[in-house]
């Protein structure tokens, strides 16, 4: 039991668990999953389901904030790259058109991994913190989708890009498939390569990694390329799920959710060794808590101190230092069994 | 260094007596408008949260012209409070004839409002209202949210006359007064019906959010429920996906009514996905551009100018469509 309680993953997963547990309690509904048209339907399969763009930044978020990096850009990339390929969709004449689609989605990437790699230019090549590097494409972004936009929700009807966030395969919805490719990938890349370990080398120590012969400028270069090409993809399935391009709604502080999901996942802010599983969990918990307002009915005013306190109680169970003052308070049982004594002799 | 210093100091100089010449040259001109000059208005919309939003902007874009006498500096808030304060404060500074705006929410401006009058700026609200003390405005042109919300109660609970039904409603951003007297005015109309509200819960005037929080009530009450009311049209869309996910016919199972009657609202509409849209009028632009020319003139204005609404049920909708602007 002590050796379960230690294991990195275990307060994430109690706290998942406790909060699909809170879930059921309040309606048994919450588990159920049923079949229709054989796709299969439920609050799990939606979890799944809408929690795919945040899995995709999350995963990039995690490898950047390995290199003890940060990238505040994800959010505004999103809204770039839903921009840019509905704007194709819609002026291209032929909607409907995989061709067409295929290089809408083509180009919401390739600009996203463009400006990632922007990002990852002035982090490691002009050499300026990352915080204040992807601070720049943050709040000019919005901008740059609004501009593409021309300041209006672009809306289109297209059978195979919607496809992309509301179609079912083998009865599961396409996005969980996409979010399961991307954390195999990533996963495969740090894990069964040499990558991974680079990265956490040049995390945990930048300058000694550099003397040991490291290139630390191309490894965090790739990273943030991999972070806008993630958040890109991300962006497309997020205006294919409403299929339309919102400049200023789309991907709204989805850099805070994904720094919070890599957090309550187990991995340090500080750099260094990093943990994709914990990052898994973590998107899991957030898109949850997401559930558990609707399904708790928590009224409009008070959801985000709601989420909130959810939040501060995983990070407080997670942090070594509670947890010792916690199991401290427990460990000295003979004063309890003195203080009872006292008790009887009084009473007696 | 000391070189520096003394280059910093002059530049410092020549700054404060560049500010004070603009001051001066603001206060003298007050914006103009009295000697066929241009009206120089400050106008800071909300954001560009859903399509009515869309065709709000243009229509004052296109109203407040420099070909209509205006010179118009315009200011997009993305939805925050504290981005529409600075805005205000800017044109306050900058000096303009008059403001223009559109608050997101309806409380917390007392004290831009009051500097805004302190300038002697007058100050126009636009769409939404505030429950500011009404001496620190000049006028509001908008819609009239707690009829439209009435309207939209009074066709549930005609239709449903009598018999029970079980409601859900998308609540518009939170605090905003569109939410709050939409909210009003249809629980005033469907008090006393057997009409039973199962959930209300905000999604923020977005597809997104209508999309996620209709979700969850599906998931939630499942098939018990048979009317949806969402605040506005882009919600409703967003929840139209999840409805038809859940395999039911949004319009048949569950009974749509919103509020806006924006030209997507109206195609689903007329193709039978929504049963009953009340407009609000976002054409706001010509009234707006009206009542600025008169209160610069100094002329005497109403304190409010409410736009003509009308409501469609789906006939109406495949009537109006054709000629639909926004």
């Amino acid at each position: 039991m002590r050796t379960l309680t230690r294991h990195r993953l275990f307060w994430p997963i109690a706290a998942l668990v406790a909060l699909v547990v809170i879930n059921t309690l309040s309606r048994p509904s919450f588990l159920s999953v049923t079949v229709n048209d054989g796709e299969l339907y439920g609050s799990l399969i939606d979890i799944l389901r809408n929690s795919a763009p945040l899995m995709l930044v999350g995963i990039g978020m995690t490898l950047v904030i390995a290199t003890r990096g940060i990238d505040l850009s994800v959010g505004a990339i999103i809204a770039i790259s839903g921009a840019v390929a509905l704007s194709y969709i819609a002026n291209s004449g032929s909607p409907e058109s995989l061709v067409t689609v295929a290089t809408g989605i083509g180009l919401g990437i390739g600009v996203s991994l463009v400006l990632g790699l922007w990002n990852g230019f002035l982090v490691s090549v002009i050499g300026i913190q990352p915080i204040i590097a992807t601070l720049v494409l943050m709040l000019a972004g919005r901008g740059i989708a609004m501009l593409i936009t021309q300041g209006q929700i672009t809306t289109i009807t297209s059978g195979p890009y919607d496809f992309i966030a509301s179609g079912y395969v083998f009865g599961l919805p396409v996005p969980f498939y996409i979010s399961v490719v991307a954390v195999v990938a990533a996963a495969l890349l740090v894990r069964r390569t040499a990558f991974g370990v680079l990265l956490e080398a040049v995390g945990i120590n930048p300058a000694a990694s550099r003397l040991a012969g490291i290139k630390s400028r191309g490894i965090i270069w790739i990273v943030y390329g991999f972070s806008g090409l993630l958040a890109g993809a991300a962006g497309i399935i997020y205006s294919s799920n409403i299929s339309a391009a919102d400049a200023n709604n789309a991907g709204l502080n989805v850099e805070v959710d994904a720094i919070l999901a890599v957090v309550i996942g187990g991995t340090s802010l500080a750099g260094g060794k990093f943990m994709l599983s914990g990052t898994v969990i973590g998107v899991l918990i957030i898109q949850t808590l997401t559930a558990t307002v609707t399904f708790l009915g928590v009224p409009p005013a008070v959801t985000p101190l709601f989420k909130a306190i959810v939040v501060i109680v995983v990070c407080l169970l997670q942090s070594p230092k509670v947890r010792q003052l916690l199991t401290k308070r427990r460990k000295p049982t003979p004063r309890a069994e003195r203080t009872e004594t006292v008790k009887v002799s009084a009473a007696a | 260094m000391k070189k520096l210093m003394g280059m910093l100091a002059m530049a410092g100089a020549v700054a404060l007596v560049l500010t004070g010449c603009a001051a001066g040259d603001a206060g003298s001109a007050s914006g103009g408008g009295a000697d066929g000059s241009p009206i120089k208005v400050g106008f800071s919309q909300v954001g560009a949260e859903s399509g009515w939003r869309s065709a709000n902007t243009a229509s004052l874009k296109d109203a407040l012209s420099d070909a209509n006498g205006f010179k118009m500096t315009f200011s997009d808030a993305q939805q925050k409070q504290e981005n529409q304060i600075a805005a205000i404060r800017s044109f306050i500074t900058q000096g303009v004839g008059a403001i223009v705006f559109a608050p997101v929410v309806e409380t917390g401006w007392d004290d831009v409002l009051k500097e805004a009058k302190d300038a002697n700026i007058p100050v126009i609200l636009q769409d939404r209202a505030v429950d500011s003390d009404p001496s620190l405005y000049t006028t509001r042109v908008g819609d009239d949210f707690e009829k439209e919300g009435e309207t939209a109660g009074k066709y549930v609970a005609d239709t449903f006359n009598g018999k029970k039904a079980n409601l859900v409603v998308l609540e518009g951003t939170t605090g905003s007064s569109a939410a709050n007297d939409r909210t009003t005015g249809f629980n005033k109309a469907i008090a006393g019906t057997d009409i039973n509200v199962l959930d209300s819960l905000t999604g923020n005037f977005t597809r997104a959010e209508g999309k996620t929080v209709m979700e969850g009530f599906l998931q939630k009450y499942g098939k018990t429920i048979n009317v949806l009311f969402a605040q506005n049209d882009d919600m409703g869309l967003g929840a139209l996906d999840a409805i038809k996910a859940a395999g039911l016919t949004p319009g048949k199972d569950i009974q749509i009514v919103t509020i806006d009657a924006t030209k997507d609202g109206l195609t689903a509409l007329s193709t039978g996905e929504f049963n009953y849209v009340v407009e609000c009028n976002p054409l706001l632009g010509d009234k707006v551009a009206d009542v600025v020319k008169k209160v610069v003139a100094g002329e005497s204005v109403d304190k409010l100018y409410v736009a003509d609404d009308q409501a469609f049920d789906q006939a109406q909708a495949t009537v109006a469509l054709p000629t639909r602007k926004y």
